[in-house]
């Protein structure tokens, strides 16, 4: 890659960029009214169905809706801050699609550090968020803006200790190299301890994996942690002042979050492109086709996490705040902190080694 | 070459006009929201010299930990900003004079070391020596030749968090506390009780 020409690697990345925020965009158009469907149909209802075939075009809808509404900005606000809030939220919700493997070799950027470039930019996040709050100049979006980056920072450190569990099994920090560690059979999945050699670890990965879903849903702001725009006590926290293309961009910038943290998950836990069985059979495709498929196994696995995000709304009641906290401080921390002990000392001491 | 080079001057550009705007925006979360730009932009620096893991430190640690604090705390604050800028003629010569020192001293370091120091004697240091990862490279180090100053480091930042806690942790008595382990025993035995009452007595206590 070093002996390309510059330009010529400019204009690859910048295809391969418009490609992948293309495609993140255009699922979240379904995604989102696959959410609404779902919490429709738990609830017994029909959800949207009016604007095209089984309301499919609904997002589309919403899309113009937002678009063509007034901006308004509330008399005391921060303007500069006030506007710039949205676009962070919404860059850094993007962003971090950079080093998503979605097949072997189709990744933007395939960064050795991925996985903690991911963290750094999820942990970003809150900033779009306290800045919308702060700017509003308004008591309500203020205490949802805090509440909200006290949340997150909370929930960053069990997940950021849960990765490390990943982390030490694969031994890279890579993210094509820890879902090609998880090649090959579905006991080769971290979820179950990356490996039969490894399968003593099948109970302690799946803890792992239950609490890094737990602490997905807290950092990104979903039900039942849903507690910065608590309806009922914040009237819509962060976003209350928010109107039109802004706050379109703000629920744009969540969804993305919340796609990205189903594609961790997979990638982190469920072997990524990896369909649970050998690929040798695809040895002889040709490099696209097979790539395409993979991709696919991905997108499907990201629609099924997508899913169990969407039942966790619909189903589970919210948490209130000192129960949130001490969820993430008193229980996931020393938790995965015990996790990461033991997943450390099989490493070093096992002794089947590897 | 010519894209890390633009690249360069962008983000140290950018570091450094948004290090002069914290100390001079007037708004105190502005200055805040300048800092986390620089700390950005040096991250960014720290990735054109190789050094990824640092730069991606710098961002979970400062940038989303921090500062996140930081602006927690100015936010909060109810600064009036007339009162703030009124001894500042009255400190203008004293904080000049530190200032002054300090560029002086800053200036004979980084022409001693670039001269006759660490620096002139040798090579630049790389990356990612020997193939290894960056991540490598430090961890490998970290853990073999500075173990007794990491260790040492840890135990400190420990010490440091148990007197916070020690420092500020108060059991009122009379708080009343949810012990969901308690909650969820419940049992309808343990959580009622059936009395019979005799007509005109009522329940003694």
């Amino acid at each position: 890659m070093n002996e390309i020409n510059p330009l010529l690697w400019f204009g690859l990345t910048l295809g391969g960029i418009l490609l992948v925020v293309i495609w993140v965009l255009l699922s979240l158009a379904f995604l989102l009214l696959a959410d609404r469907k779902i919490w429709a149909g738990v609830q017994m209802r029909k959800g949207p169905n009016v604007v095209g075939p089984f309301g499919l075009l609904q997002s589309f809808a919403d899309f113009g809706k937002f678009v063509l509404k007034e901006i308004v900005i509330p008399a005391g606000a921060d303007k500069a801050i006030f506007l710039l809030a949205p676009l962070i939220s919404l860059i850094l919700g993007f962003i971090g699609w950079a080093v998503v493997p979605f097949a072997p070799g189709w990744v933007v950027s395939n960064l050795n550090v991925g996985i903690l470039y991911l963290l750094a930019m999820s942990s970003l996040g809150v900033y779009g968020i306290i800045m919308g709050g702060w700017a509003s100049n308004s008591k309500y979006p203020f205490l949802g803006a805090l509440r909200s980056a006290a949340q997150m920072v909370s929930y960053e450190v069990s997940i950021g200790l849960i990765i490390i569990t990943v982390i030490l099994l694969a031994g890279s920090m890579n993210l094509s190299t820890i879902v090609e560690a998880q090649s090959g059979w579905i006991w080769n999945w971290n979820v179950f301890g990356g490996g039969l050699k490894n399968i003593v670890l099948l109970p302690v990965m799946v803890i792992a994996m239950g609490m890094f879903y737990i602490s997905a849903l807290a950092e990104t702001n979903r039900p039942p942690f849903d507690l910065p725009e608590a309806e009922s006590e914040l009237v819509a926290g962060y976003q209350v002042e928010y109107s039109s293309t802004p706050y379109l961009l703000f629920m744009v910038a969540e969804y993305s979050n919340i796609v990205l943290m189903c594609a961790m998950i997979n990638v982190l836990f469920f072997g990524g492109w990896n369909p649970g069985f050998p690929t040798d059979f695809m040895a002889t495709w040709p490099t696209f086709a097979a790539n395409l498929l993979l991709a696919l196994v991905f997108y499907a696995k990201i629609c099924f996490w997508f899913f169990m995000f969407a039942m966790a709304k619909a189903i589970v009641p919210r948490y209130r705040y000192d129960q949130l906290m001490r969820l993430g401080w008193k229980v996931f921390l020393p938790m995965s902190l015990v996790l990461v002990v033991l997943v450390a000392g099989w490493r070093v001491f096992s002794p089947v080694a590897g | 070459m010519a894209l890390q080079a633009i690249a360069f001057y962008l983000l140290a550009f950018v570091t450094i006009a948004a290090g002069l705007l914290v100390v001079s925006a007037k708004n105190p979360v502005h200055s805040v929201l300048f800092l986390i730009t620089a700390f950005f932009s040096a991250a960014g620096l720290f990735v054109l010299l190789g050094a990824e893991f640092l730069a991606m430190l710098l961002i979970v640690v400062y940038v989303g930990a921090v500062a996140v604090l930081f602006l927690f705390v100015v936010m909060m604050l109810d600064i009036d900003f007339e009162a703030l800028r009124d001894g500042f003629a009255q400190y203008l010569p004293i904080g000049g004079l530190v200032g002054g020192i300090l560029t002086i001293e800053m200036i004979m370091v980084a022409v001693s070391v670039a001269t006759n120091g660490a620096a002139a004697k040798n090579a630049a240091p790389l990356a990612s020596p020997g193939g290894v990862s960056n991540t490598e490279a430090i961890g490998r180090v970290l853990y073999t030749d500075y173990i007794f100053f990491f260790q040492a480091a840890g135990l400190v930042l420990l010490v440091a968090m148990i007197g916070a806690i020690v420092l500020t942790l108060r059991h009122k008595p009379g708080v009343k506390r949810q012990d969901i382990g308690k909650q969820v025993a419940r049992t309808p035995k343990t959580g009622m009780e059936l009395v019979q009452i005799k007509p005109g007595e009522g329940i003694s206590e």
